[in-house]
């Protein structure tokens, strides 16, 4: 019975920090969804809003002003990109367009990093990633509350962005000119506003998945290689689809964490860094669009 | 892939055989200090060869791949174990040998590429590039049991002869580079590299023309893997000499991803440019940073810079001149021609695009 309860933790946990990949995944979604863009610069979208959000901290904004600075930000950078980068390379390959958003993330990494520095930095969100002793008791599982916040995060954003797309003229627009960019744009809907939204709301979540990243590791440069990981999590769910980004992290996570702790030791351990990337692989041999992407139809 | 060189063969091999005369016959005779072979000419050479073969998957096979330093590893390590546990084995065999494990490692997880393309590969290759790196790490037997995790690279003995002058390794280096150099050159203007082209412009028209895209995507891989190989062993015993698997992460595998997109897609040249300018650049920067401002801007300071310099570039390069610094090195040759040879006017000639 406890090697069963043992399997659920594990499970439990795992499931719980693929939220956080989930969170990222999210941003790249939103992005490809409006401009079918690749956006590769979303780990360093990450690495630079919450490497901006401490340091504004440190410079001694409340908690809440520094956050909503870093919303204004993120939402400067979106409109940089979308006329320094994006007018331009409109009409472009896919292939272009991803080259040129690696490009935009080494700026994004550097401009971080000659702004605030490169030591690491603590964020304390006043949130201890230890066990959380009531559900110790009731259930018998340990299960750190920064796990658990971070899940309720990614839902209350999830089902937020939802109702946005849903239920607003905006949200309404943003579906158009991601079904149809140039239809949506004879029929006036202005598509520089809208990706100017679409990056900022990627520049949110960002901002929260920085967070969350960095209240457990501390805000480093290596977040940018852990957003990488976010890579496999979309070709699992599917590039275009926002349940997917959710399911695909939960997948990665829990499959991560059982990988590690019941088939890692016979490797030598510490397989994590490529199990989410060979899973990946044999995903795409079965299921090349992702578990809820559109299926990819190419024309000759 | 859009826009990729498709006619500069010729000036591929015209600007290679004066590199090779500069190469062999001035350069040993002009340059004394070891600073400008040890940490310059060799890491350049060792780079441009990983970059030919970055090119080769990339410009001429048209499969976004990102792990050449995955395959650089793999052929470092090969070549200090069969340097270990075969030292009667010729030098130069055992390096053809590291260079055969690279591309046999290659091939599998070229297999992703059979099925998807453009942003799924690149996830598909990065999956080999982390495999291969843990991999190494991992099993002490490929470090020799060194407790330290560091292996110091053997001295480079051929026939008898020992190189281990700055001077001496970066002859060896040149000799193997001028050697791939040159079937990396006819491979592209041959049957092979059209074959790759045809797949890269569109795999469906080139399948039913009978290009089997099975064996041209392998082939590529392979080949690619192989030219990585052979530059990581070379870059491991001339340049680094005592290293660790980390010498050899997704960092270096964007270094060298940089090289072919700003050196120019689909050029041998490119490779070599934009090999030069990545290494180079930082070096400036550093000089000129202790220069103007006597040390008054952090180190760390000037590298973020330099990671700030390069992405501009990239999107700089991607929307004025997506053929890399390649191209433009023969506009500027063309206007030059144009404007102190008035016998041949400025070409106007389109470029041939592919589009």
């Amino acid at each position: 019975m406890t090697e069963f309860l043992f399997f659920i933790e594990v499970v439990v946990a795992g499931l719980l920090a693929g939220t956080m990949y989930s969170l990222v995944a999210l941003g790249f979604v939103l992005i490809y969804k409006a401009s079918s863009t690749f956006n590769f610069a979303q780990g360093a979208m990450v690495f630079f809003a919450v490497l901006s959000f401490v340091g504004f901290m440190e410079l001694g904004l409340p908690f809440v002003v520094a956050f909503f600075v870093t919303i204004l930000l993120m939402a400067m950078v979106g409109f940089a990109t979308e006329r320094l980068v994006l007018k331009p390379l409109m009409n472009q390959s896919e292939d272009t367009l991803l080259m040129a958003t690696i490009g935009l993330g080494f700026v994004l990494e550097g401009l971080a990093q000659a702004a605030w520095g490169v030591e690491v930095r603590r964020l304390d969100l006043g949130i201890g990633d230890f066990p959380i002793q009531w559900i110790i008791n009731s259930t018998g599982l340990f299960i750190s509350a920064l796990d658990l916040t971070a899940g309720l995060v990614a839902a209350v954003l999830i089902i937020g962005l939802a109702l946005i797309f849903k239920y607003t003229k905006m949200g309404l627009g943003l579906r158009a000119v991601a079904d149809d960019p140039g239809a949506a744009s004879s029929i006036g809907i202005p598509l520089g506003n809208i990706m100017l939204l679409v990056w900022t709301a990627a520049g949110v979540v960002a901002l929260v998945a920085g967070m969350m990243w960095g209240a457990r590791a501390g805000v480093q440069f290596a977040l940018v290689d852990l957003a990488l990981k976010a890579l496999p999590v979309l070709i699992i769910g599917g590039f275009s689809s926002i349940p997917g980004a959710i399911i695909g992290g939960l997948i990665i996570g829990a499959s991560e964490k059982v990988l590690e702790v019941y088939v890692g030791p016979y490797f030598g351990g510490a397989i994590e860094g490529w199990a989410p990337f060979v899973l990946a692989i044999f995903f795409l041999l079965w299921r090349p669009e992702g578990l809820f992407g559109e299926k990819i139809i190419r024309r000759v | 892939m859009k826009s990729v060189n498709t006619d500069y063969s010729r000036s591929d091999v015209t600007n290679f055989i004066v590199l090779m005369v500069v190469g062999f016959a001035v350069i040993p005779f002009v340059v004394q200090t070891d600073y400008w072979y040890s940490s310059i000419m060799i890491p350049w050479l060792c780079l441009a060869l990983a970059a030919i073969g970055q090119q080769i998957v990339m410009g001429y096979a048209g499969q976004l791949a990102l792990g050449a330093a995955g395959f650089m590893a793999a052929g470092a390590f090969a070549l200090f174990n069969l340097e270990l546990r075969l030292p009667f084995v010729p030098f130069p065999i055992n390096l053809v040998f590291s260079g055969l494990i690279a591309a046999a490692f290659g091939v599998i997880f070229g297999l992703p590429s059979l099925r998807v393309r453009g942003i799924y590969l690149m996830v598909a290759t990065l999956a080999s590039q982390f495999f291969i790196i843990w991999m190494i790490d991992k099993f002490g037997w490929f470090k020799n049991y060194d407790t330290s995790g560091i292996i110091t690279a053997q001295d480079i003995v051929i026939f008898g002869v020992e190189f281990t002058t700055p001077l001496q390794m970066y002859l060896v280096v040149l000799a193997v580079v001028t050697v791939m150099t040159i079937l990396a050159i006819n491979m592209a203007r041959g049957s092979t590299g059209r074959n790759w082209m045809a797949v890269r412009d569109m795999d469906i028209a080139a399948e039913s023309m009978g290009i089997s895209l099975l064996k041209t995507k392998l082939q590529a891989f392979a080949i690619s893997a192989f030219f990585c190989g052979v530059a990581g062993a070379l870059f491991a015993f001339t340049y680094l000499k005592s290293m660790e698997p980390v010498a050899f992460d997704i960092k270096l595998s964007f270094r060298i991803l940089f090289m072919v997109i700003l050196g120019g897609l689909g050029t041998i040249n490119g490779a070599f440019i934009g090999a030069a300018f990545i290494l180079l650049f930082p070096v400036v920067l550093n000089t000129l940073g202790n220069e103007i401002f006597h040390g008054m801007i952090d180190a760390t300071i000037i590298s973020s810079i330099e990671l700030v310099v390069f992405g501009v570039l990239i999107i700089v390069f991607m929307i004025y001149e997506p053929l890399g610094m390649a191209k433009l090195w023969e506009t500027i040759k063309q206007r030059f021609k144009a404007k102190f040879f008035k016998k041949s006017e400025p070409s106007k000639q389109k470029d041939k695009l592919v589009t």
